[in-house]
């Protein structure tokens, strides 16, 4: 079956950059903070907000543990070498350590989570004195699966790249000429040595976007997608993992009590007024 | 004769009225600049679109003494103005609505007859259906307007057709969506297929007049367009950005068309007339 996720880059970029520079200049900003893991994701949000609003004000952060890869370093070094930006690098490792301390039978999830949103505190502390907005680095497929930390990586103020699959942001960072190395590499958090996103997911970004546009963008039930050629026991992990996962694309519901309670009935886009 | 038309693509303020009526009246003066003899504004152009609950505050009657009327009737002096607002009725219902506006009076109000609820559009939830299509005389001739949705549908530009339109003013608000391999939205290519075949199919003359800007992560594509009898584009607006598209449209076209392509003169609405009243009889 032939399944298209190939994207019409300038196109994208065109909408993107429109985006990100619109909803910062809205909330009275001028700038961008961007956490830089080093990995395609950030590289492509780093590159998409300097074709915004431009290099000198975009700052990108730096935030190694200890036992980070230097691999992921030196990358975003890369990144902000090529594109000009402003950077700062601030070790999480003295943040995060007395918390791993308190229990040291903490699983490496657990790690993993303190990590992600200790970098979280510091994207929203820079984010106040640079007066830059915290853009993030969410893409849909694993927004979609829910491979993603609740308040950690997840947390930005605008988001340009969460309607696009892993692949397709990955014809994205071709287009933006993001170094050949970070485009190629195995995706991963980077949380423990040797992590990688697809050994911890179980299958490549390649099936599953190609399984995910299906279920989603083209609405396809589960049957059809077998009926397509994909494994039924991969579409029931696939579609079970998005459902338990709706929590994290959601705030958090409100119990109705009153006539006009926050999330049903107080309806206003962001944008509003401006 | 010749009909100078502006196509007014802008960015609004979501729910600034005072300040999307500036922007108004400053298009106004550059369209009358380059002597236009009308302009026309997008979908819901004085309110920005997803207003939601804010529909009540941003509600405007057409009338002499209303603060944002009042303005635009003293603009309508100059050239014929074609606006996007939303309309409150006396019974405190709120519609989707275009104003036509000539020599400080206003000649027509369509109400959107076909309000979107499903995927990404809610407006059935916030708005009512307006419930009538009728064209209508100007200075250039008969004309019918459309908003978004409406001409989703094949029948409502053929009702303002068979009503006597010869000119056809679309506007939307129309947010952008379908990024593929090719170098053009979704939303546009089918938009502008579909305004290029009722230019066809009527031997008419289509101009779209469709917003820029963002709403949170909405983005309006723009891209206004006007095909003439023919079907040939005459005009294209860029796309994503604010623009003033001119276009120069000979009237005298549509008699040239039609005289070797009688399609309204041979076109059977007793026919459809017939044959819909036993369909719906069933």
């Amino acid at each position: 079956m032939n399944i298209d996720l190939t994207i019409n880059t300038d196109l994208a970029r065109k909408i993107l950059a429109g985006f990100i520079q619109s909803e910062i200049t809205r909330v009275g900003y001028t700038r961008a903070v961007i956490n830089l893991s080093g990995g395609l994701d950030s590289a492509v949000s780093c590159a998409l907000a300097v074709e915004a609003i431009g290099a000198e004000n975009v700052l990108a952060l730096r935030l190694p543990y200890k036992s980070s890869s230097p691999d992921s370093l030196e990358h975003a070094q890369w990144v902000i070498d090529q594109f000009k930006v402003q950077s700062e690098t601030i070790e999480i490792t003295d943040m995060v350590e007395p918390l791993f301390r308190l229990d040291p039978e903490m699983s490496k999830s657990r790690r993993g989570n303190i990590m992600a949103r200790a970098r979280m505190i510091f994207l929203y502390d820079q984010s106040e004195v640079f007066k830059g907005l915290p853009v993030g680095t969410s893409n849909k497929t694993e927004i979609l699966l829910g491979y993603t930390t609740m308040w950690g990586d997840m947390a930005s103020a605008v988001n340009p790249i969460g309607d696009l699959y892993k692949t397709q942001v990955r014809q994205l960072a071709h287009a933006l000429k993001i170094p050949q190395p970070i485009i190629d590499k195995p995706p991963s958090a980077d949380l423990w040595a040797g992590q990688t996103d697809e050994g911890e997911l179980g299958f490549t970004y390649e099936e599953v976007d190609r399984l995910l546009y299906l279920l989603v963008d083209r609405r396809y039930m589960r049957e059809d997608c077998i009926k397509a050629g994909f494994q039924e026991s991969f579409v029931d992990k696939v579609i079970e993992r998005i459902r338990r996962s709706q929590f994290k694309r959601m705030m958090p519901p409100i119990a109705k009590l009153s006539n006009r309670t926050i999330g049903y009935d107080f309806l206003y886009l962001r944008d509003w007024g401006t | 004769m010749q009909l100078n038309l502006a196509l007014a693509q802008i960015a609004t303020k979501l729910g600034d009225v005072r300040s999307n009526l500036e922007k108004h009246l400053d298009y106004i003066k550059e369209a009358k600049a380059q002597k236009a003899d009308l302009i026309v504004f997008p979908e819901l152009s004085l309110t920005g679109y997803v207003l939601q609950d804010l529909v009540a505050t941003v509600a405007h009657r057409p009338e002499d003494d209303d603060p944002v009327f009042g303005p635009l009737f003293k603009a309508s002096q100059n050239l014929d103005i074609v606006v996007g607002f939303v309309d409150e009725d006396a019974r405190h219902r709120f519609y989707i609505a275009s104003a036509y506006l000539s020599g400080g009076k206003v000649l027509h109000i369509h109400h959107k007859v076909y309000l979107p609820t499903y995927a990404l559009f809610d407006e059935g939830r916030f708005f009512s259906r307006g419930d009538s299509i009728r064209a209508f005389d100007t200075r250039f001739g008969r004309v019918g307007m459309l908003i978004c949705e409406d001409f989703w549908h094949a029948s409502p530009p053929y009702l303002l057709w068979m009503d006597g339109a010869d000119i056809l003013l679309l506007s939307s608000a129309s947010p952008g969506r379908g990024v593929n391999r090719h170098d053009k939205l979704e939303s546009a290519w089918w938009v502008e297929n579909v305004n290029q075949s009722y230019a066809n199919l009527f031997t008419s003359y289509v101009a779209h007049s469709n917003r820029v800007g963002y709403e949170d992560g909405l983005v309006f594509w723009g891209g206004a367009t006007v095909f003439d009898p023919k079907g040939e584009r005459i005009a294209h607006g860029p796309y994503f950005e604010e623009a003033l598209t001119m276009a120069s449209l000979d009237l005298n076209q549509i008699r040239r068309v039609r005289a070797r392509l009688p399609l309204v003169r041979d076109e059977r609405a007793d026919l459809v007339h017939k044959e819909l009243g036993r369909i719906l009889s069933k």
